[in-house]
């Protein structure tokens, strides 16, 4: 059987992603917001800041400080899941912000805190490399200066096969789970995690896979982002004001 | 302040600066390779009263693990096995910023990473130890903690706990079915005992990177240096079973490398738990 005749749980390729979509500038609020869809995925980030850090001697003199929320509402899985924070959910919020924090100029605000909120409202796997997709655009649209975007994918072993962006059912009956983020323009991995088993070469193979699908991702990205700059640069006509905002 | 300083002591601040002087020309504060551990001492039964139990010794990193036993009820999605708890703190004997309390997000990946390198490792055959299918398991439980944290814990925790599974004692589960009206978690100490069997052994290994030099075993200071840290957890079949990015990021290139001298370095320590006869083959 050639790689090509495998067909996953739910109908895909190997090097196929699920049906994807990402919005900027979602929330009126926020002062960077954006949500992506994976999937069954639905996950909407708010970016607040930068703003004075608190408590002040907690502030840093030469940098910024970042604040990471991931949470998944009760809602949001199979079994409902209580809204207290889970370990897995501590977890999660250090690696995202971790990973953020390597594309974010920090430096360029001492004193001051940044705030990122990611609500994960429908979950379907692959929760956390969503979620820093989603982020990243947040934080570009919030006007903040990036060093590169971050984006990122899965990949597995499902069934002996290695595939790109595991969803639920395939994390769960899986071999192994790998999620990566990347910052594309630099190349380099800001996240990186990995549970299962994999010999090194299947590790390689479905490194690349994830590599793959986060440059795919980064595309629909800067689509999110240039949509919002069109959006913004509209110069509204004369006698059609009332209508902004309706 | 910078970030790296604030809440430092000076003599840590100190230390920081002579692991960066050193690390910038390839070299160990304490005049290691890079690519060497430090001296690795592994004491068996420390703690008495537990089923099973190690203190590991890697350079001035101190890790004491207790594996105990509990009847359980098993996880209604997984009624035919046992349950493995893992959980790890740094307490406040560890260091000068370590604090008493509820863990921080540090710890929590600390022990997550260490309890996903033993969960996912095979270690432990799971199906063996169902003492009544669908209604009792057994429940086993690594609690790790880390007194003194002169770096490198998660390699130190998981030869503990490793060490400390190997070489435990479990009640026998054959005594618990034939006498299951009286056998219960209040007295479960003081029923016969068979040695506990691991079928696998993971080794975790955390490379670290300063500037483009790549090094093994960093100390507290090397890893506040550090641009980047990265566990792999290896099994004896060559397989990864585990792998976190700690701290930083990494070129394409570098993970590939960083995992191969992480595979090298594993069969080092598989051969000194060996040699030392904490696991045979």
């Amino acid at each position: 059987m050639s790689k090509e005749e495998f067909i996953r749980v739910d109908g895909r390729k190997p090097d196929e992603l699920r049906k994807y979509s990402i919005n900027a500038g979602i929330l009126k609020n926020a002062d960077g917001s954006a949500e992506i869809r994976l999937g069954k995925n639905w996950i909407v980030v708010g970016v607040y800041g930068p703003k004075e850090h608190f408590p002040k001697f907690e502030a840093l003199q030469d940098r910024a400080i970042i604040n990471c929320r991931y949470h998944m509402a009760p809602y949001s899985t199979t079994e409902r899941k209580s809204p207290k924070p889970s370990r897995r959910e501590i977890e999660l919020s250090k690696v995202i912000r971790t990973a953020l924090e390597q594309a974010v100029i920090l430096e360029k605000f001492p004193e001051m805190s940044i705030d990122i909120f990611i609500e994960v409202l429908q979950a379907e796997g692959s929760t956390r490399v969503a979620s820093i997709t989603a982020a990243s655009v947040a934080l570009a649209e919030a006007g903040i200066p990036l060093r590169d975007m971050v984006v990122g994918c899965s990949a597995g072993k499902v069934s002996g096969k290695i595939v790109v962006d595991v969803g639920e059912e395939e994390d769960k009956e899986g071999e192994a789970d790998l999620p990566i983020a990347i910052m594309p323009n630099l190349k380099r991995v800001v996240l990186l995690q990995m549970d299962g088993k994999l010999t090194h070469e299947e590790f390689k193979e479905a490194f690349e896979k994830a590599l793959a699908g986060a440059l795919e991702l980064y595309e629909e990205q800067k689509r999110a982002l240039k949509g919002l700059i069109e959006k913004m640069s509209e110069i509204p006509s004369e006698g059609d004001g009332n209508e902004q905002g309706v | 302040m910078s970030k790296e300083y604030k809440g430092k002591t000076l003599s840590e601040i100190l230390r920081m600066e002579q692991a960066r002087n050193f690390l910038g020309k390839g070299m160990r504060e304490d005049g290691r390779e890079l690519t060497q551990y430090r001296p690795i001492d592994i004491k068996i039964g420390t703690i008495e009263k537990a089923f099973g139990s190690a203190t590991v010794y890697l350079g001035d990193t101190i890790v004491v693990t207790g594996v105990n036993f509990e009847i359980g009820t098993p996880f209604t999605d997984s009624p035919d096995s046992a349950i493995l708890l893992v959980e790890g703190e740094i307490l406040p004997t560890a260091s000068f910023e370590a604090e008493a309390g509820p863990p921080d997000e540090y710890e929590i990946e600390m022990s997550r990473v260490v309890d996903r390198s033993l969960r996912e490792s095979g270690i432990i055959d799971f199906k063996k130890y169902v003492i009544v299918p669908g209604e009792a398991v057994l429940k086993i439980f690594v609690d790790f903690n880390i007194l003194n944290d002169d770096g490198n814990i998660i390699d130190a925790a998981v030869i503990g706990a490793v060490a400390a599974l190997a070489t435990a004692e479990m009640p026998d589960l054959d005594y618990i079915r034939e006498n299951l009206e009286n056998v219960n978690n209040n007295n479960i100490k003081e029923v016969p005992r068979k040695p506990f069997q691991i079928e696998e052994v993971p080794i975790a290994n955390t490379i670290a990177m300063y500037g483009d030099k790549m090094f093994v075993d960093p100390t507290a200071s090397e890893e506040e240096v550090a641009d980047a840290l990265i566990t792999y957890t290896h099994l004896s079949t060559g397989e990864i079973c585990s792998i976190q990015l700690l701290k930083g990021s990494l070129s394409y290139e570098d993970v590939f490398k960083a995992l191969d001298l992480a595979y090298e370095k594993s069969v080092e320590i598989r051969n000194i738990l060996r040699e030392r006869g904490i696991i045979s083959g």
